[in-house]
């Protein structure tokens, strides 16, 4: 293994980070704010409690969950992509660092910041509302998955993007669409039953609702399926990827 | 002599069809310069390339040290330094940060002092904390050469080192690559200034429609392909050559004031002797003479032109 070689990536993603500080910790904060002011000021003051939860609270999980999946999938497409673009991935091809040391470089500072950004949302969120955490370790499996999984899925995109349309394509048509609809702002059981029945195939959906368990003990579908829905998107990344290590599809010559 | 780089049988289609690269087979030896001439879309970048990894050969081997780059990609690319023909840069990164990442994907531990060093022989350790946007075109290059250099390399590849560099850049350009030579390295380097590989290679390889043309040592092949020339300054106006003289290979340039006599260096006999002998007897004189050894650059041009 080149280690040297992972921390040099890791390090190297990190910085970008701090030399974006803006973009990267401040936008999310400002943003988080604005939906706290929006739903949780304005809406919650007419449905108030869902769930026995209060609805300021109760945005929460799903709000984290929100800027973990776009924030995960944005970093680790732009940092694959970005080299590929200027032509400086040619540093990367050259150099003695197997796709998995890349992948644990890109992937792993992905996903970190997501963690960061993660925690800075619900420490924002703390001002807002009272948070109570009902299994703490179970919430951070949830992050973790999270930020990998769809870190992993941001490298995908950001492998197979050739031009700038495409890196956003997928985020912006598919992802955020299923953000929204997964049950951020509301209980699926708010939904008149076909909703319901149609709710169930957005793999989001899991993901706010297990997460959110993990907060207030409240769900829309077992704890166990969304463990396990998770476990499955994560499976089917790293299918992928492999597949792409083996074929170097989209980035040897 | 040890090689250090073999390419056997070597081709590369890319995936449009385009077959950049046919049946190339070079032996590289160890601690020579060695210099590839040829003209744009030779092939010369995508040879480069692939023996570094980032172009996948379509057919064929090549060893580094006598390993394999593709199964040993590992040993062979941690000994190879490449300065690429593009200046790809990061933009925002610091000078010193983007060549210690160099030092690091490469396996490297950090190394501040060897770092300097490669920054001060590169003129850049005053702008080591400027971010590499804020460098001129030519410092570009040389954090290129810096970072190529940060791993220690044992080969390294200059593709067109010189593209956009002035004068005085090119010749602690040149310095560098001797003192590198002194130390051991490989240097491999594509150039289009064929006065620069006259200079600096031990060999010379002429590559061009993806093939190798000849690879020959740079005296060798000045003896070889050179020719000379004799030219002489008439006394008098000539109109046209003398029937005697119509045995020797020579030219009259179109005001009749200029003489023009090729021969090869390599002959036995010159033919200068009894040029001369004719001459007088066809009772032309001259004022002046000079001789001409064709350059580099015309040996080139008319080897890529017969081929
Ligand atoms: N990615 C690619 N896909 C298809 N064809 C390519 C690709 N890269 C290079 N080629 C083609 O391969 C040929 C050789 O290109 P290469 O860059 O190796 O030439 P070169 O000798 O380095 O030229 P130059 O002196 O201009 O740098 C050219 O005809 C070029 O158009
Ligand atoms: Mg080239």
């Amino acid at each position: 293994m080149n280690w040297h070689g992972v921390k040099a990536i890791y390090n190297f993603e990190m910085a970008r980070t701090w030399r974006t500080l803006m973009q990267s910790i401040i936008a999310p904060v400002i943003s988080t704010s604005l939906y706290f002011v929006v739903f949780g000021a304005a809406i919650g003051g007419r449905i108030q409690e869902v769930d026995g939860v209060s609805y300021g609270a109760f945005i929460v999980p799903g709000l984290v969950m929100l800027s973990l999946l776009t924030n995960s999938i944005s970093n680790a497409s732009f940092g694959i992509y970005f080299p590929k673009f200027t032509g400086t991935i040619y540093e990367l091809l050259s150099a003695p660092v197997s796709m998995f040391e890349a992948l644990l470089g890109y992937v792993g500072a992905a996903a970190s910041k997501s963690l960061i950004l993660g925690a800075i949302i619900l420490a924002t969120a703390g001002f807002f509302v009272p948070l109570q955490i009902a299994h703490p370790f179970l919430m951070l499996l949830f992050l973790v998955l999270t930020c990998v999984s769809f870190s992993l899925f941001g490298f995908i995109i950001g492998i197979w993007a050739d031009n700038f349309e495409k890196l956003q394509l997928i985020p912006l048509l598919i992802v955020t669409p299923l953000v929204f609809l997964g049950g951020s702002f509301y209980s699926a059981s708010m939904l008149p039953p076909f909703w319901q029945t149609v709710t169930l195939f957005n793999p989001v959906l899991y993901l706010i609702s297990g997460f959110r368990w993990s907060f207030y003990e409240i769900s829309d579908v077992s704890i166990g399926v969304s463990l396990t829905m998770i476990m499955v998107f994560l499976g089917i990344c790293l299918a992928v990827i492999s597949w792409i290590f083996k074929t170097g599809y989209h980035i040897k010559k | 002599m040890e090689s250090i780089v073999s390419i056997r049988n070597l081709s590369k289609t890319y995936a449009g069809g385009f077959k950049a690269l046919n049946n190339i087979n070079l032996e590289i030896r160890k601690g020579e310069i060695i210099a590839l001439l040829g003209p744009n879309g030779a092939g010369k970048t995508t040879l480069i390339s692939a023996i570094c990894g980032i172009v996948s050969p379509s057919e064929g081997e090549i060893l580094v040290d006598g390993k394999d780059i593709i199964k040993d990609f590992r040993s062979t690319r941690s000994i190879i330094g490449l300065v690429p023909q593009e200046l790809t840069t990061e933009s925002f990164a610091s000078v010193l940060s983007t060549v210690n990442f160099s030092r690091g994907l490469f396996g490297k531990s950090p190394n501040p002092e060897y770092i300097e060093q490669v920054l001060r022989d590169l003129s850049l350790w005053e702008k080591k904390d400027n971010k590499i946007i804020e460098l001129s075109g030519g410092m570009k290059r040389r954090v290129l050469i810096a970072k190529a250099l940060s791993h220690e390399p044992r080969v390294l590849f200059l593709d067109e080192p010189t593209a956009g560099v002035d004068v005085e850049l090119r010749k602690d350009m040149w310095a560098l690559v001797r003192k590198l030579r002194e130390s051991g390295v490989t240097i491999i380097l594509t150039t289009h200034y064929i006065e620069e590989a006259e200079e600096i290679a031990d060999r010379i390889g002429v590559v061009t429609r993806g093939e190798i043309l000849l690879v020959e040592e740079k005296d060798e092949l000045m003896r070889k392909l050179g020719k000379k020339q004799l030219i002489l300054e008439l006394t008098r106006t000539l109109t046209a050559l003398p029937e005697s003289l119509s045995a020797h290979q020579l030219l009259l340039s179109d005001d009749g004031q200029q003489l023009t006599y090729t021969y090869d260096t390599q002959g036995e006999r010159t033919g200068i002797t009894s040029l001369m002998d004719d001459l007088r007897s066809a009772g032309i004189g001259f004022k002046d003479m000079q001789t001409k050894q064709s350059s580099l650059e015309e040996i080139f041009v008319k080897l890529v032109e017969e081929s």
